[in-house]
């Protein structure tokens, strides 16, 4: 296993940039998710490792080894394809083999690798089985041993999960997880779902429109987004529009004005002074961090009067949609916790929504097209 | 069963007994003892089939149909997969015409293409004094022409819906352009490619109006020959060799079916 290096790597189909000066090192042992909507160039990021999408320009490094113009077949990946792309007139353990006869082995050697891979993903008993007997989750597993057994200097895959049941999908990822550690595997991953990235990743990488929006831990991605697309794809998100008044001051376009921690703004777009004013801002209020109550509840910062709009009872938590007295609307996710003092609103009811000044977050007001497919 | 269904299988029941009339008739016929052909026969004999064997017009012809099958098959394997899996996988400018061009030979009248044939080879001859005409080398040349547009046909089919990831895979395990395709792709599109040349032969064993030009004294093919041997004389040992020409043509299109399913590419 070996550090995966790619540097000012961009891809470009005649006048579209389909990535763009993508610069990423992942250290040994790490796993890296690549997250965005489809379209966004993280799956032609990945194919650019492996070898089958050439590079415009841009160096690509497995292991400190230069090979950025290495054919697919000399690159040392182990790849896990989205439909597994399993040899279907070979046998499960004849799959894991291939690899291993590519590399010249002796026979013996061979067996006993592929032995111990399909032990290791739990097929032991399944390796004359062929791919078409095999049940999604078992090809899923075949395919991630065939690309373990090489001892690639780098672990890629692409959506391994989105074609498991939605219970499968937990638990697989769960095992993936376990053995990418236990095995040291330098990992990129590739996946459109927000869920999977953040219960996977050491870091995530978001992507939109070719371009790397934000590279970070799960809690800076979500704590601070860098603008107003990654906010909005990392966990759910309420935006309103407006823009500032003064530094700590917002004031949406319904006529709100909302105080958020102007010193805790990350981005150049929560300081007042770095753009001029009047450029359009979105304030970004994640829904579990506002609280509903009655006037005569504790103060804070920001309260605003609304009418519960819909209800939505969803186990853990119960969202609520509120319209404020300005027009606007905001997702509100309270906590089921079951105590007492707990009280369910009812639609039509008039709440108040509240939040301290740290909730708030202003992001420049950018739009992505991508939005408008999700 | 309403009417119309009862009137539908009846119609196709009497289409299918109109096409295989002549065949049944052939066969029938082969087995009469009669030497000129008479209804009822008199009796029945297997010893026209014998009498194949004193014709060596017959057996030089099958031999030579044999020969010519069998090459003009593996040239046309050795274009048309090729052919095929380009065709089915790149974008490329006149992609189009190119696949066109490779059916023409479906749509051509085999007198035109052997008239056309048969010049180009005698200039041909003119010009570098290699003996085309009349040779199995011209003979086979002639015939990859109408094998290709049936392999170029069949090879398509069996790679229609080819997942192309799994070639992928094998370059990702590390192999090769030409490892791949001999460690899957080609075992991935066996049937069709079996079928191809099962097709192939039998395309090329039986034709008849394009090889009429192309033939010379001393080397006939087997369908030139029954035409040959009838231009004198109707007796049960034409229908005999016919019946001979259908059971192997026959034979290799049962065989054929069990790889691609013909009806799905005819």
């Amino acid at each position: 296993m070996a550090r995966i290096e790619l540097e000012s790597v961009s891809k470009r189909y005649g006048d579209v940039h389909a990535v763009h000066d993508f610069s990423l090192a992942i250290d040994e042992g790490e796993l890296v998710v690549l997250l965005g909507p489809s379209g966004c160039g993280k799956t032609t990021t990945l194919r650019m490792i492996a070898g089958f999408v050439p590079v415009t320009s841009g160096r690509i490094r497995l292991g400190g080894r230069e090979v950025t113009n290495l054919p697919a077949h000399r690159r040392n990946t182990g790849l896990v394809f989205q439909g597994y792309a399993l040899f279907p007139h070979l046998t499960a353990a004849e799959n894991v083999a291939f690899g291993l006869e590519m590399r010249k082995l002796p026979d013996g050697v061979v067996r006993e690798k592929v032995a111990r891979a399909l032990e290791l993903v739990r097929l032991a008993d399944l390796g004359d089985r062929l791919p078409r007997q095999l049940s999604g989750g078992q090809q899923q597993r075949v395919a991630l041993a065939r690309a373990l057994v090489i001892e690639p200097d780098a672990l890629l895959l692409d959506e391994p999960l989105s074609n498991l049941d939605a219970k499968l999908r937990e638990e697989v990822r769960v095992e993936i997880r376990q053995l990418q550690r236990a095995l040291g595997l330098t990992t990129l991953m590739v996946t459109h779902d927000q869920d999977e990235a953040l219960a996977m990743a050491d870091r995530l990488v978001v992507m939109s429109a070719g371009a790397i929006q934000q590279i970070g831990t799960q809690r800076e991605l979500y704590e601070h987004p860098r603008n107003r697309f990654v906010a909005g794809f990392v966990g759910r998100t309420n935006f309103l529009r407006g823009q500032l008044i003064e530094p700590g001051v917002f004031r949406s376009d319904g006529g709100l004005t909302l105080r958020y921690d102007g010193r805790s703004a990350p981005s150049s777009a929560g300081a007042p002074g770095a753009s001029p004013s009047g450029v359009r801002r979105a304030l970004a209020l994640r829904p579990e961090r506002l609280a509903l109550g009655v006037p005569a509840d504790a103060a804070r910062a920001n309260r605003v009067a609304g009418t519960v709009e819909f209800a939505s009872y969803l186990g853990s938590i119960i969202e609520y949609y509120v319209r404020l007295s300005s027009g606007e609307t905001l997702r509100v996710h309270a906590p089921n916790t079951g105590a007492a003092g707990d009280r369910a609103w009812a639609l039509g009811e008039t709440v108040h929504v509240s939040w301290p000044v740290e909730v708030g977050l202003v992001l420049e007001d950018e739009h992505h097209p991508e939005e408008d497919h999700r | 069963m309403t009417a119309g269904r009862v009137a539908l299988r009846v119609a196709a029941g009497l289409g299918l007994g109109f096409i295989l009339l002549p065949l049944v008739l052939v066969s029938w016929l082969s087995f009469f003892r009669d030497e000129v052909v008479v209804f009822p026969p008199s009796g029945y004999t297997l010893r026209w089939f014998r009498a194949i064997l004193d014709q060596r017009n017959f057996v030089d012809g099958f031999v030579t149909s044999l020969e010519v099958g069998v090459f003009a098959m593996l040239a046309g394997l050795a274009l048309g997969v090729p052919a095929s899996l380009t065709l089915a996988r790149y974008r490329f400018a006149g992609r189009e015409s190119l696949g066109l061009l490779l059916l023409t030979p479906l749509v051509v009248p085999g007198v035109v293409a052997g008239t056309a044939i048969y010049v180009f080879q005698v200039e041909t001859e003119i010009l570098t004094r290699l003996p085309l005409v009349a040779s199995l080398p011209g003979l086979v040349l002639a015939h990859v022409v109408i094998t290709i547009p049936w392999t170029v046909r069949l090879v398509t089919a069996s790679l229609v819906g080819f997942d192309r990831a799994v070639e992928e895979a094998a370059q990702n395990l590390g192999a090769g352009p030409w490892t791949t395709f001999r460690r899957v792709t080609l075992p991935l599109i066996r049937p069709g490619v079996v079928a191809a040349a099962l097709f192939g032969f039998v395309i090329s064993f039986g034709n008849l109006e394009m090889t009429l030009f192309l033939i010379g004294p001393g080397r006939t093919t087997l369908p030139i020959a029954i035409l040959q041997y009838l231009e004198w004389r109707i007796d049960p040992v034409i229908a005999a060799v016919s019946l001979l020409q259908i059971l192997v043509i026959g034979a290799a299109m049962v065989v054929t079916d069990r790889y691609v399913k013909l009806a799905r590419v005819l």
